[in-house]
Formats: C-alpha cells, sequence, structure tokens
C-alpha cells in the first residue's frame, strides 16, 4: 500500500478544487484511504492521516471515525503524535461522547511525564474540555502541578485549575492552599485576595519598564485586568475589602494612560469594578466621568462601550449621568446603529420633568431621520414619555401629532386606542385636536394609525371643528361636505386598510347626529350595505336599521341613540378565537320607563338610576375557553340623559 | 471566552477553538450563523456586537476575520487586545503572516494558541515567552522525528521550511 499524501499536498490538491462537488469527491476518496490506513493499525502514518482528518473536519465534512485514533496517538510515546492526538481530541471529541473518557488515564500519565510540554498538552487538553467526570479524577494531580517549581507548568496548572472548579465546585477547598502561595510569586500569570492583590497592582503600574510584558508602555495589561476583575468580584457585596480598594482604584483611574486601546481596555475594567463594589459616592462619579469622557472619543468601539455601561448605572447614578446628557444625545447622530440605539436608550431613560422638552425635540428629530428598525421604538418611548413628563396637554398632543405624521405606520396598534383615550380626557384641547387631525388628514392619508385616531376624533367633534370654535390657533373654515368629502375619500381609498374603513364608516354614521345633511350620510351607508368587505357590511347594515327604525329620535336636540364602541384588542402572543361579546341589561319591573335608548341591535331600558350593562366575553385563546364577566355602570350621564 | 472563530472573508473556517461543551451540530450552527451576521457589518460600525445573549468582538487583518464570543462580565476592550496579541504571535512565529499560512500550517496555528490562552483565558502575558515554548516543541518534535528516521534508514533532506511541521 502506498505511503498515505502528505498533509500539504492534501490542502493543495483540495484547494484545486473548483466545484463543490469536485471537492466532496476528493474528500471522499481520501477519507476511504484513511479508513483503510487505520484498518491497518499502521503507527507511522496514523499522526498525518488523523492530520488531515481534522482539516477535512474544518471544511465541515464529517471525522468522527477518527476519534479513537486520536486516543491511540495521545497514548503513543512519540511527541508529534501527541501534540496531533490532543489537538484532535480538543477538536473531536467532547464530553458527550463517551470515549472521551478513555482520555482520562493518557492524561494522566502525561500530567507526570518528565517533559514539561507533554504535562503542558495534557494540562491545556484538560482545561479546555475536561468533562467533571475528567476533573474529579485528575484534580489531585492538577493541584500537585500547582505547587511544582516550574513556572510554566504553574500557570497552566492553574487556568486549568479554574476550569476544574468551575466544572466541580466542590473542589474548591482543595486548591485554596495552593493558590495562596501562588499570590507572593512574582511571575505574572496567577490571581487572588485583596490586600496582596492591590500591592502586586501598585507595583505594576508604578514599578519600571518590562519589555516582554508591555503593550504600548502599559505593563501587562492583562494581568491588570485580571486583577481588576478579580477585586471586582471580592469586593461586590464586601464594604472592608471595597474601602481597601478604593485608593487603588482611584489611582489607576487617574494614572492610565488613554491613547490606545489598552489603556481605555484597563480603564474600563477599572469602571465596572467601581460600579460594581460598594465604592464611595466620589469614586463613582469619577467612574462616570471616565465613561463621558469615553463618549467623546474618536474611537467607536470606545463609545460603544461607553453607552452600554452608562446604560447599566442610570438607575442608580442617574444625576451624574444627566451631566453627560448633550454628548449622550450627540450620539444619536452617529453612524453605527448600535451605538445609536444605545443612545437612544439612554436618552428616553434620561428624560425627566425639567429637560422634557429639549429632549423632546432631540428625539422627535431623531424620529424623522432615523431608520425603519428604531421607529417603532421610538415611537413608543416618546408616547410614554410625553405621557409621563408632558408639560401642558397642548404641548402632549401637538407631540403625538408630529409622531403620527411622521413615523405614523410603526406606531404600535395599541396607541391608537391609547391615543383616543387621551383625547377624550382633554376635554378642553378637542377643538384644537380635530382641527389639527383634519388638517394632516388633508395632507397625507397613508399612515394608517394616524387616519384612525383623525377619523375617530371628526366622528366624535366634527360639530366643533365646522363650527370653528378652536381657540388654540386660527380657525379654520371647513363645512360639513368637505368633512363627508374627506371621510368617504378614506372609505374609498386603496391606502386605507379595512380597519381604517370602519373607523372612517362609523365616523360618518356619527356625524348623522352632528351634521345637518343627514340625507348623504344615509346614501353613504347604504350603499356600503352591500360592500364585500364583511365588517364594513355589517356596519353598513346596522347602520341602516338605525336611520330606518330610530329616525323619530333625530329629532330630539338630544341625540338618543348611543353607539357604544367597543374595542378588543388581542395583545397577547397567542390568537384568539371564537370572540363573543355579551352585552345584558337588567330587567326593569316599572311599566313604563322614563326613556328608552336603543342601542345598535337591542333595547336598552333606563330607570331613575342611569343606564348599567353588564357584559360578558368569551373566547378561546391557546385552545382553553376564557370566559369573563363585568358589570359597566359608569356610562357618561349625557349618553342617556 | 466561550469560543473564538478565524474566517476568511468568502465565510471559509480557518480555525475553530471552543471552550464549551457544544454537539458538532450546534458548532456548525453557530459557525454559520456568526459568521453570516459578522460579515454583513459595515466596515465603519464597532467591533463589538450583541448576539444570541452573548457579546461577540470581532477584528478584521487582512482577509482573516478574528472572532470571539465573549460573557456579559467580560470586558470587550481587552479581547480586542487578546485578538491583536495572537495575531501578532502568529506573525512573529510565520514572519509576516498571510492566510496561506494558517492555511497550510493550521495545526501550528492552534499549537501557538494553545500557548497563549488555556480554558479561554491568557495564560503567559510574554510574548517571548509564548514564542519560547513553541520554539522548543518544535524542536523536540523535529529531534524526535529525526531521530526515528535515522533508526528506520530514511533520513529525509532538510525541509525549505525548519519549522516544518508534521511530515516533510
Amino acid at each position: 500500500m502506498p505511503a498515505p499524501i502528505r498533509l500539504r499536498e492534501l490542502i493543495r490538491t483540495i484547494r484545486t478544487a473548483r466545484t463543490q462537488a469536485e471537492e466532496r469527491e476528493m474528500i471522499q476518496k481520501e477519507c476511504a484511504a484513511i479508513r483503510s490506513s487505520f484498518r491497518e493499525e499502521d503507527n507511522t502514518y496514523r499522526c498525518r492521516n488523523v492530520a488531515k482528518l481534522l482539516y477535512m473536519h474544518m471544511l465541515g465534512y464529517p471525522a468522527h471515525f477518527g476519534q479513537l485514533e486520536c486516543l491511540k496517538l495521545i497514548a503513543s510515546q512519540k511527541f508529534t503524535d501527541k501534540r496531533i492526538g490532543y489537538l484532535g481530541a480538543m477538536l473531536l471529541l467532547d464530553e458527550r461522547q463517551d470515549v472521551h473518557l478513555l482520555m482520562t488515564n493518557c492524561i494522566k500519565n502525561d500530567l507526570n511525564h518528565s517533559t514539561q510540554y507533554v504535562q503542558g498538552l495534557a494540562l491545556c487538553t484538560l482545561g479546555c474540555m475536561g468533562s467533571s467526570e475528567m476533573c474529579r479524577d485528575l484534580a489531585g494531580e492538577v493541584e500537585k502541578l500547582l505547587k511544582t517549581s516550574n513556572s510554566y507548568l504553574r500557570k497552566k496548572a492553574a487556568l486549568c485549575a479554574v476550569h476544574v472548579i468551575r466544572k466541580v465546585p466542590e473542589l474548591m477547598e482543595m486548591f485554596l492552599p495552593a493558590t495562596k502561595n501562588l499570590l507572593s510569586e512574582k511571575n505574572h500569570g496567577e490571581c487572588e485576595l485583596v490586600p496582596q492583590l492591590v500591592r502586586i497592582l501598585k507595583n505594576l503600574i508604578m514599578s519600571g519598564y518590562s519589555p516582554e510584558h508591555d503593550v504600548s508602555g502599559i505593563s501587562d495589561p492583562f494581568l491588570q485586568v485580571r486583577i481588576l476583575r478579580l477585586l471586582r468580584i471580592l469586593g461586590k457585596s464586601d464594604d472592608d475589602s471595597s474601602e481597601a480598594m478604593n485608593d487603588i482604584l482611584a489611582q489607576v483611574a487617574t494614572n492610565t494612560e488613554t491613547s490606545k486601546n489598552v489603556g481605555n481596555a484597563i480603564l474600563y475594567e477599572t469602571v465596572l469594578t467601581i460600579m460594581d463594589i460598594k465604592s464611595e459616592s466620589g469614586l463613582r462619579v469619577l467612574a462616570i466621568n471616565i465613561l463621558g469622557r469615553f463618549l467623546l472619543n474618536n474611537d467607536k468601539n470606545i463609545r460603544y462601550v461607553a453607552l452600554t455601561s452608562l446604560l447599566k448605572t442610570v438607575q442608580t447614578d442617574h444625576n451624574a449621568v444627566q451631566r453627560h446628557r448633550s454628548t449622550i444625545v450627540d450620539c444619536l447622530k452617529d453612524l453605527d446603529v448600535s451605538i445609536k440605539r444605545r443612545a437612544m436608550e439612554l436618552s428616553f431613560a434620561l428624560v425627566n420633568g425639567n429637560n422634557i422638552r429639549g429632549m423632546m425635540k432631540e428625539l422627535l428629530y431623531f424620529l424623522d431621520s432615523c431608520d425603519p428598525e428604531f421607529k417603532a421604538d421610538c415611537a413608543s418611548g416618546v408616547f410614554l414619555a410625553a405621557e409621563k413628563y408632558a408639560p401642558s396637554k397642548r404641548w402632549h398632543i401637538d407631540t403625538i401629532m408630529r409622531v403620527l405624521t411622521t413615523a405614523g405606520s410603526y406606531v404600535r396598534d395599541d396607541s391608537v386606542p391609547n391615543l383616543i383615550q387621551l383625547i377624550t380626557n382633554s376635554v378642553e384641547m378637542h377643538a384644537y385636536t380635530v382641527q389639527r387631525l383634519y388638517k394632516a388628514l388633508l395632507d397625507d392619508i397613508s399612515q394608517q394609525p394616524l387616519v384612525q385616531v383623525a377619523s375617530w376624533c371628526i366622528g366624535e367633534y366634527g360639530d366643533l371643528l365646522v363650527s370653528g370654535q378652536c381657540e388654540e390657533e386660527e380657525p379654520i373654515q371647513v363645512t360639513e361636505d368637505e368633512v363627508l368629502d374627506v371621510l368617504e375619500g378614506l372609505l374609498v381609498s386603496n391606502l386605507s386598510a379595512a380597519v381604517t374603513r370602519g373607523y372612517s364608516l362609523t365616523a360618518i354614521m356619527k356625524l348623522s347626529t352632528r351634521f345637518s345633511g343627514v340625507n348623504r350620510i344615509k346614501k353613504v351607508v347604504s350603499i356600503y350595505g352591500s360592500s364585500i368587505d364583511v365588517e364594513l357590511q355589517q356596519r353598513a347594515v346596522e347602520y341602516n336599521a338605525l336611520f330606518k327604525k330610530y329616525d323619530h329620535m333625530r329629532a330630539n336636540p338630544n341625540p338618543n341613540v348611543a353607539v357604544i364602541t367597543i374595542h378588543a384588542s388581542n395583545s397577547t402572543e397567542a390568537d384568539m378565537t371564537d370572540f363573543v361579546f355579551q352585552a345584558a341589561v337588567p330587567k326593569v319591573s316599572r311599566p313604563n320607563p322614563a326613556q328608552i335608548i336603543k342601542c345598535l341591535c337591542f333595547e336598552v331600558l333606563i330607570h331613575g338610576f342611569g343606564l348599567r350593562m353588564r357584559i360578558k366575553l368569551t373566547y378561546t385563546l391557546k385552545g382553553s375557553p376564557v370566559q369573563d364577566l363585568a358589570e359597566v355602570n359608569n356610562f357618561p350621564p349625557q349618553s342617556w340623559q | 471566552m466561550q469560543f473564538m472563530l478565524l474566517f476568511s472573508r468568502q465565510g471559509k473556517l480557518r480555525l475553530q477553538k471552543w471552550y464549551v461543551p457544544l454537539s458538532d451540530k450546534e458548532k456548525k450552527k453557530i459557525t454559520r450563523e456568526l459568521v453570516q451576521t459578522v460579515l454583513a457589518r459595515k466596515p465603519k460600525m464597532c467591533s463589538f456586537l450583541e448576539w444570541r445573549d452573548l457579546k461577540v468582538v470581532y477584528k478584521r487583518y487582512a482577509s482573516l476575520y478574528f472572532c470571539c464570543a465573549i460573557e456579559h462580565q467580560d470586558n470587550e476592550l481587552i479581547t480586542l487586545e487578546i485578538i491583536h496579541r495572537y495575531v501578532e504571535l502568529l506573525d512573529k512565529y510565520f514572519g509576516s503572516v498571510c492566510e496561506l499560512d494558517i492555511i497550510f500550517n493550521f495545526e501550528k496555528a492552534y499549537f501557538i494558541l494553545d500557548e497563549f490562552l488555556l480554558g479561554g483565558e491568557p495564560q503567559e502575558t510574554s510574548k517571548k515567552t509564548v514564542l519560547k515554548a513553541i520554539e522548543q516543541a518544535d524542536l523536540l518534535q523535529e529531534n524526535v522525528d529525526f531521530q526515528m528516521r535515522l533508526f528506520a534508514g530514511t533520513v529525509c533532506e532538510s525541509p525549505n521550511n525548519p519549522r516544518c511541521s508534521v511530515e516533510h
């Protein structure tokens, strides 16, 4: 049997393949050759074959038949074999395979090998992929190596021990004494315990230049960061430790060079540590100021990191973060998407009663120009902030209008009923609101939420619109016909969604009690009685019925037709089916009721106590039926008097 | 660090080091998705992104992307330094490293990584020490190999690259 081809040659050959199919063919051929070679139990070429297998594995091809071969390589005496064998084990085996337990004995032997590089290989493999069983079995060997005089091995053993402890936390005690000793070493690479750490860190920053460990003039940044991280863990819930660290943290924070990424990495870690431990407020302010400086850095990575950290601390250190508000707001204009998002979240977190006007201006400007992926969140954020801190009702409504006109199509579904609620409650603004909404409709009818809210308002306050009663701004002159034109336009427009058409038809209907030109409305409504859209048809038919049966009530100046619109929306993620709404009213014993109100399709009797209604909702959610009962007796008196 | 991936601009994987136990299928899925996500990033974007529940730090050196996934409490900026240090080590070892070096000597790239990081953490912060260790290990390999061949009567011609690996 000819010698198996060499690794480099295989790589070269495979790279000449022009199609995926050609590559696959070459791989299959080689795999077959490798398999038969494995079968022959050839020691000389096993290493070469496994290496080739690893290459093919990286390309994405299956290589599990090489697992046992890796074990054989590990057990071999040749260093070359062991090197590839361990590499193969780390790539092809994981703790889910039972096979990997067979490694345990080999690793044990290698941990005690005479050559430190072999011991190193074993430690590395154990520290990378050792399962909990393996770790338990081999913990003793690792602990022994922690105490060796060989610093090369000690470092590896230390990190391996970290892995062991992570896998088997109960073994931690076993390693404690050894690690305590490690700390007094001058060698860079091991860690633990506060005052000693503080001393070491101090030495690091103050001490001379150690070119081996240096990165851009900063001594051993990796070690510095590791120590800071450790201090963070130790000081987290411990007041004394935290106090012991205060000075050194301040020192690192003020002395570290910030011209390169390295320095900033250390500062960043320092900030993270200060934020996590029980530090004094002066130190925290220092940390936040560092973050503020980061925000002005040219390097976008650093700006990103600063925004993320500020977001985490904005709740606890609100005032300190507020000082950097303008810089944060500037980040809204950044080019990077992640930075913009962070800046937006942080901006919303910083909005309060004092800065609402200024902040809202910036945020609305951002809403105008930002990518679509942000608009929904931004719009919701604006609504929330406006609700909490609006300085005046007019400002509130203006802000909402602005959002609806600029990002109307991204606004969430539930905002429409919420806005309607808000408008209803702002009684003194009705005229202004309906006027502004009407003007907006004249401009643009494509943004559905805007159109829906506008239709509803016109239906409700159309009388204010035509009577020109607006106080807040110059009242516009508009006739009933013009209003109806607009609403009818919505019904026929291709841009209107079905829901919107429903709103507009209902609005037209409502205007029949407020406007004088009833005939026109009647005509529109009857046309839609034969609409293809079932929803519209149903409404139209019912409205028609109202016209026919209850027209006599129209004569009264007070409209007696109370149209109660029920908004029901499903805000869960599952579908709701079989939705049934039932309303019942109490029976009255008195034969002559004071008044009769016709409500859509059934009569509601009223006695002196007012309008009461019992409501029952039934629907199916996620397969199970749900029932909800309620009684409504807070109908506004105007609706039934 | 949970894992490190090296891949080309066409999305071809050149090195994968996993520090968490995952099935082959999961690794493939993660690799595929992450590679796609990183390759879709524009050049002006920052080196960090949030992906699933991890933080991903990536940097492009010539035609290779170096991509690390770290946990929430880890420091992104120092991870960039770790990546940079690894690149420096490769550069020193291969002498002006390029993607082809990593393709044809992938096992060496792994050996160097394993001397620098253990269990996802830097084990040796001195560049010189790491390179020295690799050099010694290579020598050890070569010596044994040489002696074996001497013994077998098939002495090899001196390879063009003194650091050549498994076979010549």
